[in-house]
C-alpha cells in the first residue's frame, strides 16, 4: 500500500462526501424529505458520538484499563433507553421553541438571557478544544503509521505540520459544507446524510478489522477467548468509583455535547425517530464495541511492547501485510474524525454567531433600523468561527505536546460540557430554577474544571508550574489542583468530576432558591417544564393592543434582511393567504408575529429575534417584562388571560374580515355604476370635440389653416376613441376567457428587449437607466409572446412615466422557480402608497391627478387579465424601495388555462 | 364692452372649441385648466358667465360651485355646468349646488351659444 496514495484517497473520500451532501440537499429542496428524515438516518447521524477517540482510542483504552472502555458506551445507552424521560422532552422543547443550539436553549429557558448564551458558548468552545485536538492527533498519528510502514522514500513532515494541514483542510471542508446557506431552522439535511454515510463507513471498517483479527490472525472465537484469558485484560479489576463516575459522565455528555445536541435535538425532523433510536443507537454502540477487546488482545500479543495501543486498529492489519484492510481502517478513523469536526464546529459556529456576534452587532449599530444584508454578516461570522474553533484545537494540540492517550483527552472535554447538565435538567424539570442560579453554577463548575483538569492537561507543555501540583498555589496545600480540600484518594478525573459538578449543582440550587425569577423566565420556565401540557405559552415581544401600530411592511423589510428576499416574501404571502388575504402583507396577528419571531430565531437566535420584534412591535412603550408583571401575578393567570386575549383578537379579526367583505360587496355595486359612468365620460369627452369642430367645419367659413388644425383635432380624438374601444374590447375578451392565444416558443430576453424598445418614446428627454441580468434572461418560454410583451411594455411605460426619482432607474430581475418564471420590474421612485396598492389593478384607476399623463386607466387592468390568461399573475411587491411589480408565469404553457373551465 | 366668459375645463381640445365658438359670437374668453386656481381668478376677473366642467383635477366642479354660492360676491354669478356623464343624478346634484344651466357633452354648437347668451342676458 503506497503511502503516497493516502492523500489522494482522503481527498477522493472527502469529495465523495461532499457530493452526497450536495445531492441530499438538492433532494430535500425538491421535497424528498421523507427518507432523508427517516429513523435510520437519524440513528446513524447520532453515531458522531463515536469519534476518532472511540475508533482508535477504545482499543487503546481496553489495552490499558481493560473493560473500563465500556463505560463510555454504557452512559449513552442508559440515556437512550430512558429516552421517554429526558430526550423526548428536549426534542419537543427544541421543536416548539425553534432552538438552534444548546446555548440557545439555555438562554431561551432563562428569560432569553444573552449573558447565559455567552457563558454556555464560551464553555462549549473551551470544552470542544481538547476534543478537536484529539481528532487532529488521531489523524496525524494514523498518517505517521503509514509513513513508517511505507518504504517508498516518502517521509511524513513533522507531526505539527501534518496537524496544521489536517486542521486547515477540515476547516475549509466544514466551511464549504456547513455555511453554504443560512437555513431558516438550522437544519442541515446534506450534512446529516453525509454523517450517516460516515457512520456506516466507520462501522464497516471496525467490523472488518475485528473479523480479520478473529478468523485470520487467531483461529476463531474459541482461540480468541483463550488468548483473552491469558492476557493482562483478564487480570484487570473493577474500580467502582471510576465506573460510576465515567458512566455518569458519558451519560451527561451525550446530551450536553454541542454536536450531540445538534444532531439529537436541532436536526431531529420527527419526534418518533427517537423511539427507533432508543434501541437502534445502543445496538450501534454495541456493534462498535464488540471487537474492541479481541483487537486489543491480539495487538498486545503480536506487536512489540513499544507499539502505541491507540493505533492497533491500523498496525495489526499492517503487520500482517494487509495494506487494503489497513486503508479501510484508516478511512474509518478519518470518517470518525471528520464527521465529529464538521458537526461540532457547525454547532459551535452557530452559537458564536448567534450569542456573541449578533448581540454585539445589535447593540453597536447606531439606529434601530436593520440595514444591510444581515445574512452575509451571520454567514461570515460562522465561517470565521469555524476557522477559529479549529485554530484553537490546533493550538491545544501543539501546546499539550500531542502525547497523551486519546481517551484521556476525550474525558477532559466530557467533564467540561457536563457542567451544562445541572442548568439543563433544571431548565426542563424545575420551574424555580433562575437565570442567576444557572450562571453561578456554570461559572463555578467551569472554573473548577479548568483548574483541576483542563489547565493541568497542559502541564507537560509548561502552562502551569510543576510545584503548583505538589504544594498548591501560594503554598496553600488544600488548593492543590488534583487534591482540593485535601481529598486525594480519587484519581484526577474522578476528583474533577466530583468537585466541579458538586459545586456547580450546589451553587445552581442555592442561588436559584434565593433569587426570584423575572417574569419572562417564569413564563419560559412554565413553557419548558410543562411542554407536553401547553402548546404555547411563550412570552411575547408585544402586547395585543400594540398590534394596531405594527407596520407589516416594516416587519417585511426586517424579515427580508434576515431570511432573504424570496424566503421572506414567500413566508408573508403564505401567512396572508392563511388569513384569507391576497398580496404580501398579512395582518399583524399574535399568531403571525409569534411565527415570525420563531422564524427569525432560527437564523439569529431567540434573544436577538425577540429584541428585534420587540423594537418594531413594542416601540418605546413599556417593556415586555413590565407588561407581563402587570398582567398577572401567577403564571396560570397569565396563561388564562393570554388565551382570552388571543380569542378576543381572533374575534376582532373575524369581525374585521366580515366588514371588509361587506365593504367589498358594496364597492362592487358602486364600481358597476362607476364603470358605466366612467365609460360614458371616456366616450363623450372625445366626441364633444369631434362634434363641435365638425359643426364648425360644416359651416365652411373658417380660414384654411385653421380648418386644417381643427380637422387634426377631430382626427386625434377619433383615434383616441378607437383606442379606448380597442382596450375595452380587449378587456372584455380577456375577462371572458374567450381570447385566442397564439402559443409558441419565445426568448424572454427578446421579449424584454421589445418591451424596452416600444416604451422608449415615453418621456424620451429623461435619462432612464435600466439594469438587467442578461444570463438569467436566457430562457425560452412557451407562451403568447405578443400578449406578454404587451404586459412588459405597459410596466416599463408606467415606470418611465411615473418614476419620480432624480435619476430614474429600473431593475428587471428574472428568476426561475421550478416550472415557473418570475420577472420583477423594480424602479427607484417613491412607489405606490400602501392604501393605493390594492386598487392599481382596477379599471379606470389613475393614481395621479394628471389625467393627461395616461390613457383611460385600463393598462394595469389589462395586464392583470393577460397574466391570468397566460396562467400566471401580476402583483405589486411592497417594500422594495420603489414601485415594484412581479410577473409570474409558467415556463411552458401547454393550453389555455380556462379551456377546461368552460 | 364685450361680454366676458370664464371657462374651467381640463380637456384642451374642448377648451379650444368653446373658445372658438364664443369668440366668434363676440365674447372675451378666459380659460383655466384646473380647479385649484379657479376661485381666486374668478374674484379678480368678475366675468359675466362661468362655464364649469364637472370633473376637474384638483377640485371638482361641484365643490367650486358650492363655495362660489356661499360667497356673497359671487353668489349671483350665472354658471353653466358641463358634464360628460349625462346621468340624471349628476344634473340633480348640479342644480342643488346652484347651477343655472346644465349642458351635457357632446352638445350642439348653436344650443351652446344660445344658452350662453341667455344666461348672460338674464344677469
Amino acid at each position: 500500500m503506497p503511502i503516497n496514495l493516502l492523500v489522494p484517497v482522503c481527498l477522493t473520500y472527502v469529495a465523495f462526501l461532499f457530493l452526497v451532501a450536495f445531492l441530499a440537499d438538492r433532494r430535500a429542496r425538491r421535497g424528498g424529505r421523507r427518507w432523508l428524515g427517516s429513523p435510520l438516518v437519524y440513528t446513524l447521524s447520532l453515531s458522531i458520538y463515536c469519534t476518532a477517540w472511540t475508533f482508535y482510542g477504545a482499543v487503546g483504552y481496553a489495552a490499558r484499563s481493560g473493560l473500563e472502555f465500556l463505560t463510555i458506551y454504557l452512559g449513552p445507552t442508559l440515556v437512550f433507553v430512558g429516552w421517554w424521560w429526558i430526550l423526548r422532552k428536549l426534542v419537543r422543547i427544541g421543536r416548539q421553541q425553534r432552538v438552534t443550539s444548546i446555548a440557545d436553549m439555555i438562554s431561551s429557558r432563562y428569560g432569553k438571557s444573552s449573558l447565559l448564551g455567552v457563558i454556555v458558548t464560551l464553555i462549549s468552545v473551551a470544552a470542544a478544544t481538547p476534543y478537536i485536538a484529539l481528532q487532529l492527533q488521531s489523524v496525524t498519528l494514523s498518517f505517521a503509521v503509514f509513513a513508517e510502514a511505507g518504504s517508498f522514500g516518502w517521509t511524513l513532515p513533522d507531526t505539527n505540520a501534518t496537524a496544521l494541514w489536517v486542521a486547515g483542510g477540515l476547516a475549509l471542508f466544514t466551511i464549504l459544507f456547513g455555511t453554504r446557506n443560512l437555513d431558516a431552522n438550522e437544519q442541515h439535511t446534506g450534512v446529516v446524510i453525509a454523517i450517516a454515510v460516515e457512520a456506516v463507513v466507520k462501522l464497516v471498517a471496525l467490523i472488518a478489522v475485528g473479523v480479520f483479527v478473529i478468523w485470520f490472525v487467531a483461529d476463531g472465537p474459541g482461540d480468541v477467548a483463550a488468548r483473552i484469558n491469558a492476557s493482562r485484560i483478564a487480570e484487570w479489576d473493577l474500580v467502582p468509583s471510576r465506573w460510576a463516575g465515567v458512566i455518569a459522565l458519558s451519560a451527561a455528555a451525550v446530551i450536553t455535547l454541542p454536536r450531540m445536541f445538534q444532531v439529537i435535538v436541532v436536526e431531529c425532523g420527527d419526534e418518533r425517530n427517537l423511539a427507533t433510536a432508543s434501541w437502534a443507537f445502543p445496538l450501534y454502540l454495541a456493534a462498535m464495541s464488540v471487537f474492541v477487546v479481541p483487537i486489543a488482545v491480539i495487538g498486545m500479543q503480536i506487536l512489540p511492547e513499544s507499539a502505541n495501543p491507540d493505533l492497533y486498529v491500523l498496525t495489526v492489519p499492517l503487520s500482517q501485510g494487509q495494506g487494503g484492510l489497513a486503508m479501510l481502517a484508516f478511512l474509518g478513523g478519518f470518517s470518525s474524525a471528520t464527521s465529529m469536526v464538521i458537526v461540532a464546529s457547525i454547532a459551535l459556529a452557530t452559537m458564536v454567531s448567534n450569542h456573541v456576534v449578533m448581540p454585539l452587532w445589535l447593540s453597536l449599530r447606531p439606529t434601530r433600523e436593520v440595514t444591510g444584508d444581515v445574512r452575509r454578516l451571520v454567514l461570515n461570522a460562522r465561517r470565521f468561527s469555524i476557522a477559529g474553533v479549529l485554530g484553537l484545537g490546533y493550538l491545544y494540540f501543539t501546546l499539550s505536546g500531542g502525547s497523551e492517550a486519546l481517551a484521556a483527552i476525550g474525558l477532559i472535554s466530557f467533564v467540561g460540557v457536563a457542567q451544562m447538565l445541572p442548568p439543563m435538567l433544571g431548565a426542563i424539570f424545575w420551574r424555580g430554577a433562575t437565570r442567576l442560579g444557572a450562571a453561578a453554577g456554570l461559572c463555578l463548575g467551569t472554573a473548577v474544571w479548568a483548574y483541576t483538569l483542563f489547565l493541568p492537561s497542559f502541564a507537560s507543555g509548561g502552562v502551569l508550574p510543576a510545584d503548583l501540583f505538589s504544594h498548591g498555589p501560594f503554598g496553600l496545600s488544600w488548593l492543590r489542583p488534583q487534591a482540593l480540600f485535601g481529598v486525594s484518594r480519587f484519581d484526577p478525573l474522578i476528583h474533577s468530576i466530583f468537585w466541579s459538578l458538586t459545586l456547580n449543582t450546589a451553587a445552581f440550587t442555592l442561588v436559584s432558591l434565593f433569587t426570584f425569577p423575572a417574569p419572562v423566565e417564569r413564563a419560559q420556565g412554565l413553557a419548558f417544564v410543562n411542554v407536553f401540557d401547553t402548546e404555547r405559552a411563550g412570552p411575547r415581544a408585544w402586547e395585543s393592543r400594540d398590534l394596531e401600530q405594527v407596520e407589516t411592511e416594516e416587519l417585511l423589510i426586517l424579515a427580508q434582511r434576515i431570511l432573504g428576499d424570496e424566503a421572506a416574501l414567500g413566508f408573508f404571502e403564505t401567512s396572508a393567504q392563511g388569513q384569507g388575504k391576497a398580496g404580501y402583507l398579512p395582518d399583524p396577528t399574535p399568531d403571525f408575529l409569534e411565527e415570525l419571531e420563531r422564524k427569525l430565531a432560527g437564523s439569529v437566535g431567540a434573544a436577538a429575534a425577540h429584541a428585534m420584534i420587540a423594537e418594531l412591535a413594542g416601540r418605546s412603550r413599556v417593556t415586555v417584562a413590565d407588561l407581563i408583571r402587570v398582567a398577572d401575578e401567577t403564571a396560570q393567570i397569565m396563561e388564562y388571560s393570554s388565551t382570552l386575549e388571543s380569542q378576543r383578537a381572533e374575534m376582532e379579526r373575524t369581525a374585521r374580515q366580515l366588514r371588509e367583505a361587506n365593504e367589498k360587496l358594496m364597492q362592487l355595486s358602486i364600481q358597476k355604476d362607476a364603470f358605466l359612468s366612467q365609460i360614458s365620460h371616456e366616450l363623450r369627452t372625445p366626441m364633444t370635440s369631434i362634434r363641435a369642430f365638425s359643426e364648425i367645419l360644416m359651416e365652411g367659413d373658417v380660414p384654411p389653416e385653421m380648418a386644417a388644425a381643427q380637422a387634426r383635432i377631430i382626427h386625434d380624438e377619433a383615434i383616441r376613441l378607437t383606442r379606448l374601444l380597442d382596450d375595452l374590447l380587449d378587456l372584455s375578451v380577456l375577462e371572458n376567457g374567450t381570447v385566442q392565444l397564439d402559443l409558441r416558443l419565445a426568448s424572454l430576453n427578446e421579449l424584454i428587449d421589445k418591451g424596452l424598445r416600444a416604451a422608449g418614446q415615453i418621456r424620451p428627454d429623461r435619462i432612464f437607466v435600466v439594469w438587467r441580468d442578461l444570463p438569467s434572461e436566457a430562457l425560452f418560454l412557451r407562451t403568447d409572446p405578443d400578449r406578454l410583451a404587451q404586459v412588459f411594455i405597459n410596466l416599463i411605460s408606467n415606470s418611465r412615466k411615473y418614476c419620480d426619482a432624480l435619476r430614474p432607474e429600473l431593475r428587471i430581475n428574472v428568476k426561475q422557480r421550478g416550472a415557473r418564471v418570475i420577472v420583477d420590474f423594480i424602479d427607484n421612485g417613491s412607489g405606490i402608497a400602501k392604501e393605493k396598492q390594492h386598487i392599481v389593478f382596477e379599471k379606470f384607476t389613475r393614481l395621479t391627478d394628471q389625467n393627461r399623463a395616461g390613457g383611460a386607466g385600463l393598462g394595469l387592468a389589462i395586464c392583470r387579465e393577460i397574466m391570468a390568461n397566460l396562467g400566471g399573475a401580476i402583483a405589486y411587491l411592497p417594500a422594495q424601495g420603489g414601485a415594484a411589480f412581479r410577473v409570474t408565469l409558467p415556463l411552458r404553457l401547454e393550453k389555455h388555462p380556462f379551456a377546461d373551465g368552460a | 364692452m364685450a361680454r366676458h366668459a370664464m371657462l374651467i375645463e381640463d380637456e384642451p381640445n374642448i377648451t379650444e372649441a368653446i373658445r372658438f365658438l364664443l369668440t366668434r359670437d363676440g365674447w372675451q374668453v378666459t380659460a383655466l385648466a384646473d380647479g385649484l386656481t379657479a376661485e381666486a381668478a374668478l374674484r379678480d376677473a368678475r366675468p359675466d358667465l362661468l362655464i364649469l366642467d364637472t370633473m376637474l383635477p384638483g377640485r371638482s366642479g361641484l365643490e367650486i360651485l358650492v363655495s362660489l354660492r356661499a360667497d356673497p360676491a359671487t353668489a349671483d354669478l350665472p354658471v353653466m355646468m358641463l358634464t360628460a356623464r349625462g346621468q340624471g343624478r349628476d344634473r340633480e346634484a348640479a342644480e342643488r349646488a346652484g347651477a343655472d344651466f346644465f349642458m351635457a357633452k357632446p352638445f350642439s354648437n348653436a344650443e351652446f351659444v344660445a344658452a350662453a347668451r341667455a344666461l348672460a342676458g338674464e344677469a
